[in-house]
């Protein structure tokens, strides 16, 4: 019952803290560039001006169009609520497994793809051909890595493995789980959108992955969409911080550790977003074609990480 | 029931089938005939059930055998393996023949296309209770023989089917003709030819290890693993879409089934010393097969490949556990072998719903084509929920059948300890690998067939003009109560992971997998894994935001507009609109070296003008290279060997009598000769 309870404040931290994330990240961003800005609460104001808007729904578009947004928002609070962002103490009958939290996260991006082809637009398809594309050849990468981080551990369990690394520092350190952050970040890069691998902010038609999805949602249904899309960057970002720098994270339900976790995990995944943004203020974005040569890359990267577990065990 | 008296009810019910089929006139066949194979299903169900109930195997003993000779009696006693089968192959046979009630017609309705369905039926069931060798055998030509008379159905109306039915029928037959040749070394050495004497024999000598390859070469044939796949993505869309599914969802397992026969049981030391061809063989049709099977636009080639890949993902599991075996590390060894049988199961219940979708499309609007499909969904609801449904099954989304079963495979290859093994560091994140691609692949390859098929607008008149699915009458309604009941399979046998999984256990002998909580599975060495509480969870969590939804519904109400981003501007055509093609075209372009599409661009342009085009054609052929660069040439050698035994058969009596005299003068020269 309390670990039920430690789910929910799992999902209300991060749906409270994840507009901020993207408000920090964008005003880093417009900083860098020269331009003033529209302040870190601006995604609140965006998110509560979409709720009181009208959605629309074209003639044709089927009951997808209403429906794949609440799946990917039911599915990213589902992924929030398991990861282990806050606390390593798990639902005893749903263990933060990876295989798991991986299958919640597909089930978002295919309510997405599938959003983007209803309403049977030019840009709608090729959006969630795209998506589909990245999302297929991230999934090795995915798999891989955390493999890499769980052949120490003996246990794909998310919150196990984050427990172990917060225990012993010096398995944070070792050849084989840095091997693995990388490619992990890569990862997280290639699935929530952001530069080298899709441009959040472009709305210039040909490049478009995620934009040309959601192009035909309106009012409601694009708040759920946005905040579904910005919460999975939230437990993948605060997965790879805590991996990286497993401290502070709250082994059980005591209020005080507690409190420190969502201090820590607030502070980490604003960081942790300061620097990605910072970072894209130097990247342009790759051609879709040479995306694939990233992820392989970084394929390698966790593959590296698993043989050298194996050599380190 | 009891197992022996499920074996002749079974029996009674196919003659039943057969008479029926013959007898009853043409209006009132389908619901005769189909009906009585739909208790051979159900018969066959039953029967599975308390082979996997009983202590040891009993059935029925036929003797036939020679007295004197290593010829055996016939035995009909299924093991809990079989049963397991038998009930995989009986219920996806009883849903079938409900749908083909209302969906055959034409020939597949003839006299010889219901006779052919009850024998194909019963061969199945007869292999998975075989005992003995020459049991099996007989079942599986019977099964050879029922499919191959139903994939020609329509081959008066579609010459295509007269190809694809000559290539099922040299591949089944090549294969029938290995595993004669496997089982007579096996049962000659063994001095046998019940499964049990051979499997007492403990046989581990050249002459098994010869038996073992063709044995595999030809279960693998039957289950349509590269490179003997080539059948398949040929014989599946031709088929009548009922027999599609049978085909598809029951045949190719009996392949899967032979392979455990011959690992577990049949020749366990051999197996056990080439267990990486097995896992190579897996890990090869998987990939390979979700490959084709993302860039193809015909939806039932396409299912044909996602067939390919999911056999190929059961025997992933099937190789992995014997390499764990044999690194003794039998707890997650026990863990592949289930997952292999997960495999097995919910591949049936998805594949059914998925080609019983895709016989109600193409009886709607005559496509198979994905490019010229679209929305769908205002026609056939209940074709697309679930077709939906069966697609997230083949997808491995939560909480599907398939989602069970792939995450109980990605757990036995996480916990097998590469460390202190080096085929094992070798093969652990290999096979990992291409699984997760496999994966992802299989997820793009499913949002396509769904969102084209079912979403979107029209994209051809066919597609705009289909008709609606619900209609009065007991066709319409037999077509939908089976692939709801399909589609009901696919969430219960999701939901009810536990006990699903500990009757997968029970028919290896396993006690590793255990019940737990609502539902869910517990493998003592493993994990967890509550579908239930997933469920529960997420309804949890979609209540308030359903709330919220009811709040802002009443405040903000949803407009429909004609095009709500025109701008002033018009809908544009359908023909803007991606297709099956345009989905997969950054697939065909990362994985063009593999695939080899053959693409043609032809522009005309307009007379007397070389800048403007009139029109462009494009298209694109993406053909399987393993039958190109494989199969083509061998046949093309084969072909011109007969030519050259033209030149000694030319017809001329003279020659013959030449040939005659020939042989006797040998004869006699061999006999004289002390």
């Amino acid at each position: 019952m309390i670990s039920a309870l430690l789910v929910i404040l799992q999902v209300a931290v991060a749906v409270g803290v994840t507009p901020l994330l993207l408000g920090v990240m964008r005003q880093v961003r417009s900083r860098l560039e020269g331009r003033v800005g529209a302040g870190v609460l601006q995604p609140y104001r965006d998110t509560i001006k979409l709720l009181q808007k009208q959605p629309m729904r074209a003639a044709g578009s089927s009951v997808v169009l209403v429906g794949a947004p609440i799946v990917l928002l039911v599915s990213s609070f589902m992924v929030v609520g398991l990861v282990p962002l806050i606390t390593t103490a798990s639902l005893v009958t749903i263990p933060s497994d990876l295989f798991v939290v991986v299958s919640l996260l597909l089930v978002g991006t295919v309510a997405l793809a599938v959003l983007g082809l209803d309403a049977g637009t030019a840009f709608g398809g090729m959006g969630s051909s795209r998506h589909m594309m990245i999302a297929a050849l991230v999934e090795p990468t995915v798999l891989m890595s955390v493999y890499a981080l769980s052949v120490p551990v003996g246990s794909s369990t998310l919150s196990t493995i984050v427990a172990a690394r917060g225990a012993d520092a010096a398995r944070v350190v070792t050849p084989a789980g840095l091997l693995a952050v990388v490619a992990l970040v890569v990862v997280v890069l290639a699935e929530t959108g952001r530069l080298p691998v899709d441009n959040p902010s472009t709305h210039l038609e040909l490049t478009m992955v995620h934009e040309a999805m959601i192009l035909e949602s309106a009012g409601r249904d694009l708040a759920w969409l946005e905040v579904g899309s910005w919460l999975r960057l939230t437990a993948l970002l605060g997965l790879v911080v805590n991996l990286a720098l497993p401290w502070g994270v709250a082994p059980g339900a005591e209020p005080l550790s507690l409190l420190v976790a969502v201090a820590a995990l607030v502070a980490k995944l604003l960081v942790a977003g300061a620097i990605i943004a910072a970072a894209e203020v130097f990247m342009a974005k790759l051609r879709l074609f040479r995306v694939p040569e990233l992820l392989a890359g970084s394929f390698v990267l966790a593959f590296l990480a698993v043989t050298a577990s194996y050599l380190a065990g | 029931m009891t197992v022996a008296g499920g074996l002749l009810t079974e029996l009674v019910l196919c003659g039943l089938a057969v008479v029926l089929a013959l007898v009853v006139p043409a209006k009132h066949r389908s619901l005769a005939s189909g009906g009585a194979s739909m208790a051979l299903g159900v018969a066959g169900v039953l029967t599975g059930a308390s082979a996997m109930t009983a202590p040891v195997p009993v059935g029925l003993t036929l003797g036939l055998g020679m007295p004197g000779t290593d010829l055996g009696p016939m035995i009909l006693a299924p093991t809990p393996l079989g049963g397991l089968f038998g009930i995989v192959v009986g219920a996806v046979g009883a849903v079938a023949a409900l749908y083909g009630i209302g969906y055959a017609h034409g020939p597949a309705a003839s006299r010889t296309g219901w006779s052919a369905y009850a024998v194909f039926l019963a061969g199945m069931l007869l292999v998975t209770s075989a005992g003995d060798v020459v049991t099996f055998l007989l079942g599986w030509e019977t099964m050879a023989i029922g499919s191959t008379v139903l994939l020609l159905a329509d081959h008066a109306t579609r010459p295509a089917v007269r190809p694809a039915t000559l290539w099922y029928a040299v591949m089944t037959h090549l294969s029938f003709l290995a595993l004669v040749l496997g089982f007579a070394l096996l049962a000659s050495d063994a001095h046998g030819t019940s499964f049990a004497a051979i499997a007492a024999a403990r046989l581990s000598g050249p002459t098994a290890v010869v038996a073992y390859f063709l044995l595999l070469v030809g279960f693998a044939t039957k289950a349509g693993l590269v490179p003997f796949h080539v059948w398949l993505p040929r014989a599946h869309p031709e088929a009548p879409s009922h027999a599609s599914a049978v085909m598809s969802a029951a045949m190719v397992k009996m392949g899967v089934y032979g392979i455990i026969v011959l690992t577990s049981s049949l020749l366990p030391r051999v197996s056990a010393t080439f267990a990486l061809v097995v896992l190579a063989l897996g890990v090869v049709s998987a990939s390979y097969g979700i490959l084709q099977a993302s860039v193809s636009s015909d939806l039932k080639r396409l299912l044909a490949y996602s067939t390919t890949e999911n056999v190929g993902l059961a025997v992933t599991a099937l190789g992995l556990a014997m390499l764990l075996a044999n690194a003794g590390q039998n707890q997650s060894a026990d863990v592949a072998r289930i997952a292999a049988l997960l495999l097995v199961v919910s591949h049936a219940a998805f594949k059914t719903v998925l080609f019983l979708g895709a016989g109600s499309i193409l009886h709607a609007t005559g496509l198979r084509d994905l490019d010229k499909l679209g929305g769908l969904i205002r026609t056939h609801p209940v074709t697309t929920w679930t077709f939906g449904v069966a697609a997230l099954g083949a997808s491995a989304l939560p909480v599907t059948s398939g989602f069970v079963a792939e995450w109980t495979l990605l757990q036995a290859l996480v916990h097998g300890d590469g460390r202190f093994d080096t085929i094992l560091a070798f093969a652990l994140p290999v096979t990992l690998g291409l699984v997760a691609l496999t994966i992802g692949l299989g997820l793009l390859t499913f949002v396509k067939a769904f969102g084209t098929a079912f979403l979107a607008r029209p994209r051809s008149a066919a597609a705009a003009s289909a008709e609606p699915e619900i209609q009065p009458g007991l066709g319409a309604a037999t077509m939908s109560t089976a692939q709801l009941l399909g589609a009901a399979a696919v969430v219960a046998l999701g939901l009810a992971a536990g006990p699903v999984a500990a009757a997968c256990a029970r028919a290896w002998g396993l006690s590793d997998a255990l019940v737990d909580g609502l539902g869910g599975v517990r493998f003592a060495s493993v994990g967890i894994l509550d579908p239930v509480s997933i469920t529960l969870l997420a309804a949890g969590l979609a209540l308030p935001v359903c709330l919220l939804i009811l709040v802002l519904r009443r405040r903000v109400p949803r407009r429909e507009t004609d095009v709500p981003w025109g701008c002033g501007g018009v809908r544009t055509s359908p023909r803007m609109e991606y297709t099956a093609t345009s989905y997969a075209e950054p697939l065909v372009r990362v994985f063009g070296e593999a695939l080899r599409p053959a693409r043609t661009l032809e522009i005309s342009h307009a007379e007397a003008d070389h800048v403007l085009e009139s029109r462009v054609a494009f298209a694109q052929q993406v053909t399987d290279l393993v039958e190109v660069r494989g199969y083509a040439p061998a046949a093309n050698w084969l072909s011109r060997v007969g030519d050259q035994a033209r030149k000694i058969q030319n017809g001329s009596i003279h020659r013959y009598l030449g040939f005659s005299f020939a042989a006797l003068l040998v004869v006699l020269l061999v006999v004289t000769i002390p």
